[in-house]
């Protein structure tokens, strides 16, 4: 694997192999001592165009425990603030000899432009970008439900079966994107759920099934719930009228939560909006996996580093 | 340099064998010429002759962004492609809205002397939308305008469209409307459908651009007015027009060559020489729009040639600028389009290149039928090339093209423009000569 753009193009084998390999990194998590040499000498590029501390502190700790010398590159405050082009601050990466660029960019495709253009050899692992891809997000929770299910025989195994039910914003979430591909991919049933503004106007080909109906999805006993953050300012696009009908009608509030079979995951990518998407209740309950996610983003972006940036790259 | 051409050998468009002389300002034999002395004789053994294509939607960039273009540089590319008159575009800065500026923009094109450059006028203060332009004063002036355009910029107020429909009456005047609903467009990057929802880019609605078509047949039809619509992309765009037509309204329409070739498909890899405004759409669209261009719905092929500097689309998508050159490539493009698969014939060809555009920008000496009399503005062109698009093609400033490495039917070997040669053997000639060229087709001197 060259980059990882992506979830959409990653195959079954592919995406099992990477959770398998997150295990591994988990397990040395455990250990004493959690630093693995396997990328020293190695120069990984955190280059971040949006804030987002918590995936940039994720993917810094996932290099550094794989002994990389670690770049963050924050675009706000630098010459990126002053017009320089995505193409001359890649270059100058390049110059500087980065083996990876971890990027994090408003634009959707932005990744794409970067590990296809010629301006650098670096390996490019898509953080977020736009309303399009984030591939380590999408693994980070199949890498939750996975280990919520199976334990310590996780390996070697998909999802096949799980029923998963996506809440919230799908059409501004890249979240949503990758998980509908990755989870289908390992062979979960997704279904989506969001006011009927905030979803893309053709999803006839996605994978999922498409409702509007939050009630109706949790009387289907789901196994996970995946709660999505919504952010206020859409309700000033007309995308729903306040935040209050939104948590009536679309939040997972305590009753709704109470509701649930026992055994349902409650997953937030966080941040979370406490009171709008998700109830407090909901969030700090041992059916909550909010905590585990983000242990389990620093195991899956070491293996993706690791795929990425370890022994010869170049063969998919 | 002879102003006596005689080509011999061509094939019209009619499919009809004849030899053609150019005399001066006139075609002054067509048929069976056995001889004329001291013409240069041009072997057209082969090679169609179309009526010098005319483009009704040329942005030349100058004045104000000679980075990108200037009425130099994007007449010769007129004339790579086969082109003897271009209409520019308004959105230059300034912007084309008083007849100060658009007599300085013909003024340059007469100078450049590759084709006839008719300018459009604003249809808005600098495009602005708000209050009218002198339009009557650009009518008048010695660019005489009749066709108006905010092109890049929909006139989306209902009633200023109905003002600026009624006011060109008066002189003949055209509204060349860019329909593009702005609320429904905000921040659009792409075709909306399956595939913007995937990529992750913001959607450019189809009814955003029939919702102000069907308005503006309305308005048309209300007020007795004379409509153009630009650069038309979707399927139910033609099927408005088609009822506007059937109506009795007076609408005419056009589509780009990239819109009857290219589908959204190509943004996958989100490669911005791809983004343009209105976006590339579906398959079946680009089927609508050949259907419809071939059954008179739509009227023209006009290129939108929209040349932009390196660094314009060097980025990332959304960052990138919307926008394609087009004039070099537009014969070929028609051709692989509409004419390989028998939907048009070369005399389609030279009516929605050449005639059509010409009659709807009012713009005489042009689009006229290759017979004795008529202007001497020919285009000679081999269907029976096929090559990749290259660099090599591109005889304007920039290289926004989206053919590039594409195998293309066709080539342009020859242009004629006032009765010399702009392009021999598949070269612009050189800008000295054709300006002299020109002051001599001038009589000698010329504003």
């Amino acid at each position: 694997m060259k980059h990882l753009l992506g979830t959409r193009e990653l195959d079954r084998d592919e995406a099992i192999a990477l959770l398998d390999i997150a295990e591994d990194m988990a397990a040395v998590q455990d250990r004493e001592v959690k630093k693995l040499p396997t990328l020293r000498g190695k120069t990984v590029v955190n280059l971040f165009f949006e804030d987002s501390t918590r995936t940039r502190i994720s993917f810094e700790a996932a290099a550094k425990r794989l002994s990389a010398d670690v770049i963050n590159f924050s675009a706000k405050g630098s010459s990126v603030s002053k017009g320089e082009s995505l193409k001359d601050t890649a270059q100058t990466l390049q110059a500087m000899g980065a083996d990876g660029v971890v990027i994090r960019h408003h634009a959707s495709g932005a990744p794409q432009t970067l590990a296809t253009s010629g301006w650098i050899d670096a390996g490019v692992v898509n953080a977020g970008d736009g309303t399009h891809e984030h591939p380590t997000q999408a693994l980070l929770d199949a890498f939750t439900i996975r280990r919520r299910l199976h334990g310590a025989s996780s390996r070697g195994r998909g999802l096949d079966g799980v029923h998963v039910v996506i809440v919230g914003d799908i059409l501004h979430s890249r979240v949503a994107r990758s998980n509908v591909w990755l989870l289908t991919t390992l062979g979960a049933n997704v279904e989506l759920v969001a006011p009927p503004t905030l979803v893309p106007v053709a999803t006839g080909a996605w994978p999922a099934e498409v409702g509007y109906d939050l009630d109706a999805a949790l009387d289907g006993a789901p196994d996970v719930v995946m709660m999505l953050r919504i952010q206020a300012e859409r309700m000033h696009a007309a995308f729903f009228p306040n935040s209050r009908e939104y948590a009536r009608t679309w939040g997972l509030d305590d009753a709704r939560f109470d509701r649930l079979p026992p055994t349902t995951m409650v997953m937030h990518p966080g941040p979370m909006n406490r009171g709008l998407e998700i109830s407090a209740r909901a969030a700090d309950s041992p059916r909550s996996t909010v905590r585990e996610q983000v242990a389990n983003g620093v195991s899956v972006r070491m293996a993706a580093l690791y795929m990425l940036l370890s022994g010869e790259r170049g063969e998919s | 340099m002879p102003m006596r051409h005689l080509i011999t050998g061509a094939t019209l468009p009619s499919g009809e064998r004849a030899d053609i002389l150019i005399d001066g300002g006139v075609i002054a034999e067509v048929g069976s010429i056995s001889g004329a002395a001291g013409a240069t004789v041009h072997d057209a053994d082969g090679l169609i002759a179309l009526p010098g294509l005319v483009d009704l939607h040329t942005h030349l960039r100058e004045p104000g962004y000679e980075q990108s273009e200037t009425v130099l540089t994007g007449s010769q590319a007129a004339a790579a492609g086969g082109f003897t008159a271009v209409f520019a575009m308004a959105n230059t800065f300034p912007v084309a809205d008083t007849a100060g500026v658009v007599e300085q923009e013909a003024s340059l094109g007469r100078s450049a002397g590759y084709a006839t450059v008719q300018p459009i006028g604003a249809v808005t203060v600098g495009l602005k939308g708000s209050e009218l332009a002198e339009l009557g004063a650009m009518a008048r002036s010695r660019a005489n305008v009749r066709v108006f355009s905010d092109d890049g910029f929909c006139v989306s107020d209902p009633l200023l469209m109905r003002r600026a429909l009624e006011y060109v009456k008066a002189f003949d005047g055209v509204i060349a409307q860019h329909a593009q609903e702005p609320r429904l467009t905000e921040g659009a990057q792409m075709n909306e459908g399956a595939l913007s929802g995937e990529l992750g880019l913001a959607g450019w609605p189809a009814v955003a651009e029939e919702s102000i078509i069907a308005r503006d047949v309305l308005l048309a039809e209300h007020v007795g007015s004379r409509l153009h619509v630009c650069h038309v992309s979707t399927a139910g765009s033609v099927e408005v027009i088609r009822w506007a037509k059937a109506r009795g309204i007076d609408v005419t329409a056009e589509v780009t060559p990239h819109h009857l070739l290219l589908t959204e498909d190509l943004i996958r890899g989100y490669d911005p020489r791809f983004k343009v405004n209105p976006p590339l759409r579906r398959a079946e669209d680009t089927l609508a729009l050949r259907a419809a261009l071939a059954d008179g719905t739509i009227d023209i092929v006009a290129t939108d040639h929209a040349p932009h500097p390196v660094e314009a689309k060097e980025s990332e998508w959304d960052a990138a600028a919307n926008g394609m050159v087009g004039l070099e490539s537009a014969l070929s493009v028609v051709h692989a389009a509409v004419v390989e698969n028998g939907l048009l014939g070369w005399s389609d060809v030279a009516r929605v290149l050449s005639q059509a555009p010409a009659r709807i920008g009012r713009l005489r000496g042009q689009g006229e039928a290759i017979a004795v009399g008529a202007a001497p503005e020919l285009t000679l062109y081999d269907p029976n090339a096929s090559a990749v698009f290259d660099l090599d093609r591109l005889a304007g400033r920039s290289t926004n093209s989206p053919y590039l490495g594409r195998t293309l039917p066709g080539r342009v070997v020859a242009t004629f423009h006032a009765g010399y040669a702009t392009a021999l053997d598949g070269r612009v000639r050189p800008s000295e000569e054709i300006a002299e060229l020109a002051i001599a087709a001038n009589g000698g001197a010329h504003g």
